[in-house]
């Protein structure tokens, strides 16, 4: 299978997806000719300049404009910046698209406010504290929306497919250390989607579940590897969506193996995957053999500086040293 | 423009029956039937009716919590709102939605924004789909001037303007932002003139003239249609009654109220049809005893309406549900 990066893999998906419906509307602060801030729009106006629209630094405006047009029935995929930039429109967001369909008895015609946000996630780039956060935390409280978190070309075609194909308003995260990572996609005849609620073992083991996201599930493989060297098994379980969240392969990976290890980039405290802990806590605890332990970001704001930011991420020696930690217990 | 004797005898009926129905609301938010906030437009109905009957079926509006009267000039149904406003069942909303967000889609009708300010980026959504389907549809937001200080409101002014969008910003000045006036507020004596700040016509009218209100959105409408992009029209009335049914309505003296009660709407729709002889007074009589029969049965409906049951609070929060909804 031939090899792109994650940024391609977008790029396609939308692409593919304006072909099919061309309702579809891609739009934000210089996703035009620009072609985006990190470039996965680019090429997308050329070929769609009715379908790819450029905006002003509006993100109140943008959002409302794709929440009204997604109730009229088109299919808006507007790009924020950076993912940080979800609290200026946050009530579109929290307040409108996850509620809409609910407290209009959902009149829609079977249909909620469908549009899919597209927002770049997380640290790395140097961009400090306002456009380096993972914001999935911050969304999953709202109920009515669905959140996605990619972390492989494959899977971000995929997702992103079948989030423009859905009836429901997502919240779409893209890593941005991710964009230039490449990985199998298959041709772009060949049409396929990833479900919700579908999550994907990227490694078989057998001593530790570790649950990880995005950019962190890379380096749970290489602590993986790692850690087989030692003679230690990982089991590595990306829940690719995080709402809904396929809690069944979470329980039967922690039913195998009885440690429990998740590791998302973001703050600790109110951290998304906080969340897997809880339902494991409350529906899967006889299986677990010792305590969870969580492998987070510190509760800081991201320091720009890069040696700082550095100390702040998440590194695969913090993944090494939590599933020991786990093992010991 | 052009008005049959049936087109005036329309507009009386809509105006007395918005006018009817808020009535009808204060009495049973009084009596304690109608949980919730409440907000009423008595004082303001020459906007409700004038606008709608303007509109096209397919084009879209959204009003403010103190516009039940659009809602029922869209042809959602008596019946349907007053059950939504008790909390029933049968509400248009099946009892989610409740005053602040009761409207219908399939009517082109949207629901109250319970957040000010938000339908003014919204609604560019809708003037956006109609201009991308070029089906000559248009899209209003009608909203009070406190939701004109907040930021959507410019920035959505500003998308419509920018991308020529057929939107129309309608303002129903009624001079307090709950309890606070208009010189609290901000310092242009017309909220109308910041269409110019973003290229936008801003036009002023006189809001309980059912006259200037159908000539002010003809004129807009057309350009609109027309692919001439968006208007800002400032239309200046007056609430009769609180903010909300319960409002001590401590910031206003009763000359004020006095002052504006002498400029009703209705009662000056009236005069016009009387001495224009369009109608005689019998015939206005028979026009509130109808609509208080028609709100009789609206109250009826609700009353006997059953509540929603425990299914009903997990639906409808998502069209694909994976799994997702934890109760």
């Amino acid at each position: 299978m031939r090899e792109i990066t994650m940024a391609e893999a977008i790029r396609e998906a939308l692409d593919e997806e304006i072909a099919r419906n061309p309702e579809v509307v891609v739009l934000g602060e210089d996703v035009g000719l620009f072609g985006g801030c990190f470039g996965v729009t680019a090429g997308l106006y050329e070929k769609y300049p009715n379908n790819v629209l450029d905006t002003m630094i509006a993100e109140t405006g943008i959002l409302g404009l794709s929440l009204g047009a997604a109730y009229a029935g088109m299919k808006p995929v507007p790009e924020l910046m950076f993912s940080d930039f979800l609290t200026v429109c946050a009530d579109y967001v929290v307040n409108q698209a996850s509620k809409n369909r609910y407290m209009t008895g959902m009149q829609t015609g079977g249909q909620s406010a469908a549009m899919v946000v597209r927002c770049p996630n997380g640290a790395g780039v140097r961009a400090a504290a306002q456009h380096s956060q993972c914001m999935e935390g911050f969304v999953l409280n709202a109920p009515g929306l669905k959140i996605a978190c990619p972390s492989t070309p494959y899977d971000a075609k995929g997702l992103l497919k079948y989030a423009i194909r859905g009836n429901d308003p997502v919240i779409f995260f893209e890593h941005k250390m991710l964009y230039g990572v490449k990985g199998p996609v298959p041709d772009p005849g060949e049409d396929y989607v990833v479900p919700f609620a579908s999550a994907d073992i990227k490694r078989v083991g057998t001593d530790v579940t570790v649950v990880a996201t995005q950019a962190m599930v890379h380096k749970a493989l290489s602590a993986a590897a790692k850690l087989e060297e030692e003679g230690i098994s990982v089991e590595v379980v990306d829940p690719r969506s995080l709402k809904p969240l396929d809690k069944n392969t979470i329980f039967g990976s922690l039913r195998k193996t009885g440690r429990l290890v998740v590791v998302n980039e973001a703050y600790r405290t109110g951290n998304a995957l906080n969340e897997v802990v809880t339902l494991c806590a409350e529906e899967c605890f006889d299986a677990l053999r010792g305590p969870v332990v969580r492998v987070t970001g510190p509760d800081t704001p991201i320091p720009f500086s890069p040696v700082l930011e550095d100390m702040w991420i998440v590194q695969e020696s913090d993944i090494i040293k939590g599933v020991l930690k786990a093992l010991d217990a | 423009m052009t008005l049959t004797n049936n087109d005036l005898r329309k507009l009386l009926e809509d105006m007395i029956y918005i006018r009817t129905f808020e009535d009808r609301l204060r009495i049973n938010f009084a009596a304690g039937a109608i949980p919730g906030f409440v907000h009423l437009g008595i004082g303001q109905e020459a906007i409700m009716a004038g606008i709608c009957f303007n509109l096209q079926d397919d084009d879209t509006i959204g009003a403010s919590h103190r516009e039940h009267g659009v809602l029922l000039c869209r042809g959602i149904g008596g019946d349907k709102l007053m059950a939504e406003l008790y909390g029933k069942r049968t509400g248009i909303c099946k009892g989610k939605g409740g005053s602040m967000h009761a409207g219908d889609l399939e009517k082109s009708t949207l629901g109250c924004n319970g957040i000010l300010g938000s339908a003014q980026t919204i609604i560019n959504g809708f003037s956006f789909a109609h201009k991308f389907r070029k089906d000559g549809k248009l899209a209003v937001t009608v909203f009070g001037d406190g939701a004109s200080n907040r930021g959507e409101f410019h920035e959505g002014l500003n998308f419509a303007s920018i991308w020529n969008l057929p939107t129309i910003y309608f303002i129903c000045n009624n001079g307090y932002a709950i309890s606070v006036p208009k010189s609290k507020q901000n310092k242009v004596d017309d909220l109308s003139a910041r269409g110019a700040a973003y290229g936008v016509p801003g036009i002023q009218i006189d809001g309980n003239d059912i006259f200037a209100v159908l000539e002010a959105t003809e004129e807009a409408f057309k350009r609109a249609r027309a692919g001439g992009g968006p208007t800002l029209i400032e239309a200046k009335t007056y609430r009769w009654r609180g903010h909300f049914e319960g409002d001590p309505d401590i910031y206003r003296d009763q000359e004020e109220k006095d002052f504006w009660m002498a400029k009703c709407p209705i009662r000056r729709f009236e005069k016009y049809l009387l001495d224009h002889e369009v109608m005689t007074q019998a015939e206005i009589d028979g026009i509130w005893k109808s609509a208080s029969d028609r709100v009789d049965g609206h109250q009826k409906f609700a009353e006997e309406s059953p509540w929603p049951d425990r299914d009903d609070l997990l639906r409808d929060v998502y069209y694909c549900d994976e799994g997702s909804v934890q109760a």
